[in-house]
């Protein structure tokens, strides 16, 4: 019997997000994967999904889920669990996701395994992939029967196409709740990004608090700028007022996967590493030896970044030029 | 208004690299140095903040965690906050979002809590499961990843952050806020807070205190499991040399035979 995988999906300027199409494809690669839209654009979302892979789609288009966050959702969800019990939530890590999901795990008391880089079924065993710190890789489960969640890692997984699948949809009847329309957006603000679009760059020069103060965050960035790539920073020095929290990268911050990841006078707090250590190439330069982001880089220089920064931008320049 | 604020001793992020036992396989929290939750003292701070500017107000740290986390609400009270609880006892190590939520929302329960501040994850678990498990188990509204808030009348007003800007969000009170990385400033305790930390209230817990059962805590009652620790493939070099003047060559050197540069 194949296991069936709930996928939340969630909506970006009237089209299912990239991240909610990325776990959707991975849920179809490990069994049944079933869609739930929900929100004004369900009803236009849900016929895409059959070619993301999507067997069935729950769609409920009511515009309370777009005005009212977590709540709403947590009820339908909650519903649809108790009538269908899937083998597994499975959901992006993104804001509006991790505030539902924490309440669903209480709600139904379901289990719930956060940062996932991969999953499967053994038998019926789930297995989860978590990495931990630099050098750790966590299998974990939900040992007991039940539907349990799983919150994937920003990235984790590509598209995934099915060319000519056609979902079955299904348009919930559902009356929501007054009680629960309580958390209300009054409105939404675009701010054109302050910082580098670290998402995407294949080069990341990073800072952290061993930098010693905020003037001193353009070392970084010029070594940033010769190498063609972006700056980022740490929870610290974004939390010490140094940098816009555009620049953090971590597990609350942003999620990256460039080529090359330098960092400089960064300890390597878990929650730090979970944002980068994907990243293909890491180099390290940090004054303290016992520093933690020395178990995570392929190339480690115990020294002050602020004297290795300048050196390494003139050296990157000399080179590039010949 | 009463303002709580929920705080975590951890081993220190800056100088522990947190290891995990392969016998128990937990993260190993004895013999290592534990500190308040960094992320948590924004959190505290903005708390602070808000009682300031409401007035006639309190703030109240509340944690979950062993006997030495005496250490870090102590740090809370000489920050500023105006008393401390502490809910520790044997049965609660290994204890999962779930039933960290649990145990938090029972001594919550008990106090008429106008607002509930939270980190958005801690900075070492990080699952970020526990605030809105915490609000479920009593029933109030969320406010997440908040740069910014307000209280207005009876509602509780913020930034709420975006990948893409900002959402200006309300809900009713009571409610639980969280608090984003970097919003506010951190308090330094000065040496009058320490001083006078010793004399602001603060009371322990236990499960029983709780009328928790030891079944839905820890590890009896966490609902995922650890199945196996490995080590992730070697990477490429792994090498570390110290700085002797010539290491932005060494590190140029290493980005060419990779192709980097």
């Amino acid at each position: 019997m194949p296991k069936t995988i709930w996928v939340l999906i969630e909506n970006e300027n009237g089209k299912a997000a990239r991240s909610s199409l990325e776990v959707l494809g991975k849920a179809a690669q490990l069994g049944r994967a079933e869609a739930i839209v929900l929100g004004s654009v369900a009803g236009e979302i849900a016929p895409t999904l059959g070619e993301y892979g999507a067997e069935k789609v729950y769609v409920h288009a009511d515009a309370a889920y777009d005005t009212f966050l977590t709540l709403p959702a947590v009820d339908t969800i909650s519903e649809l669990l108790k009538q269908h019990q899937p083998d597994l939530l499975l959901l992006a890590t993104t804001y509006d996701l991790r505030d539902i999901a924490a309440r669903l795990n209480v709600r139904n008391n379901m289990g719930l395994i956060t940062d996932a880089t991969d999953l499967s079924f053994e038998g019926d065993e789930l297995r989860v992939t978590v990495p931990w710190g630099g050098e750790n890789l966590v299998t974990a489960t939900h040992p007991q029967q039940g539907t349990g969640i799983v919150l994937t890692r920003p990235k984790a997984f590509g598209l995934e196409r099915y060319e000519g699948r056609n979902a079955e949809v299904e348009t919930l009847n559902i009356t929501l709740n007054a009680d629960s329309q309580k958390i209300k957006i009054l409105d939404r603000v675009e701010v054109p990004s302050e910082g580098p679009a670290l998402e995407d760059a294949s080069v990341i020069v990073s800072g952290g608090r061993g930098l010693g103060k905020a003037e001193n965050f353009h070392f970084v960035e010029e070594l940033a700028a010769a190498l063609g790539g972006a700056a980022g920073a740490t929870r610290a020095i974004v939390d010490a007022g140094w940098l816009p929290y555009s620049y953090q990268i971590g597990q609350t911050g942003k999620t990256v996967k460039p080529t090359l990841y330098i960092a400089c006078g960064i300890s390597g707090a878990i929650q730090h590493l979970a944002g980068m250590k994907g990243s293909k190439y890491i180099v390290a330069i940090n004054k303290d030896e016992h520093a933690p982001i020395f178990s995570a880089a392929d190339f480690g220089v115990i020294g002050d970044a602020l004297a290795v920064l300048p050196q390494l931008t003139q050296e990157v320049k000399r080179r590039k030029a010949h | 208004m009463k303002i709580y604020v929920c705080v975590k001793q951890i081993p220190d992020p800056n100088t522990v690299v947190s290891k995990l036992d392969p016998n128990t396989k937990r993260l190993v929290r004895s013999g290592v140095s534990l500190v308040l939750d960094p992320g948590d003292e924004t959190t505290i701070s903005a708390a602070i903040k808000l009682r300031d500017t409401v007035g006639n107000s309190e703030v109240v740290a509340v944690s979950m965690g062993p006997v030495s986390a005496q250490e870090a609400m102590r740090r809370a009270l000489a920050m500023g906050v105006d008393r401390a609880i502490l809910v520790t006892d044997p049965a609660l190590a290994g204890s999962d979002a779930l039933g960290t939520a649990r145990v938090l929302a029972a001594t919550l329960k008990k106090e008429n809590a106008d607002l509930i501040f939270c980190s958005t994850e801690s900075t070492d678990g990080y699952t970020g499961m526990v605030p809105g498990g915490l609000a479920e188990f009593l029933g109030l509204p969320q406010l997440t990843f908040a740069r910014e808030i307000n209280v207005e009348g009876s509602k509780a007003v913020i930034k709420r952050v975006t990948q893409t800007g900002y959402q200006t969000v309300e809900c009713p009170l009571p409610a639980v806020v969280t608090i984003a990385s970097g919003s506010f400033e951190a308090i330094y305790p000065t040496m009058k807070g320490i001083m006078g930390a010793k004399k602001k209230p603060f009371t322990q817990l236990t499960l029983a205190d709780l009328g928790i059962d030891a079944s839905q805590v820890g590890e009896a009652g966490a609902r995922e499991r650890v199945l196996a620790l490995g080590k992730v493939e070697a990477r490429a070099a792994g090498q570390v040399i110290k700085d002797d003047g010539n290491s932005a060559q060494a590190i140029a050197d290493f980005l060419q035979r990779y192709q980097l540069l």
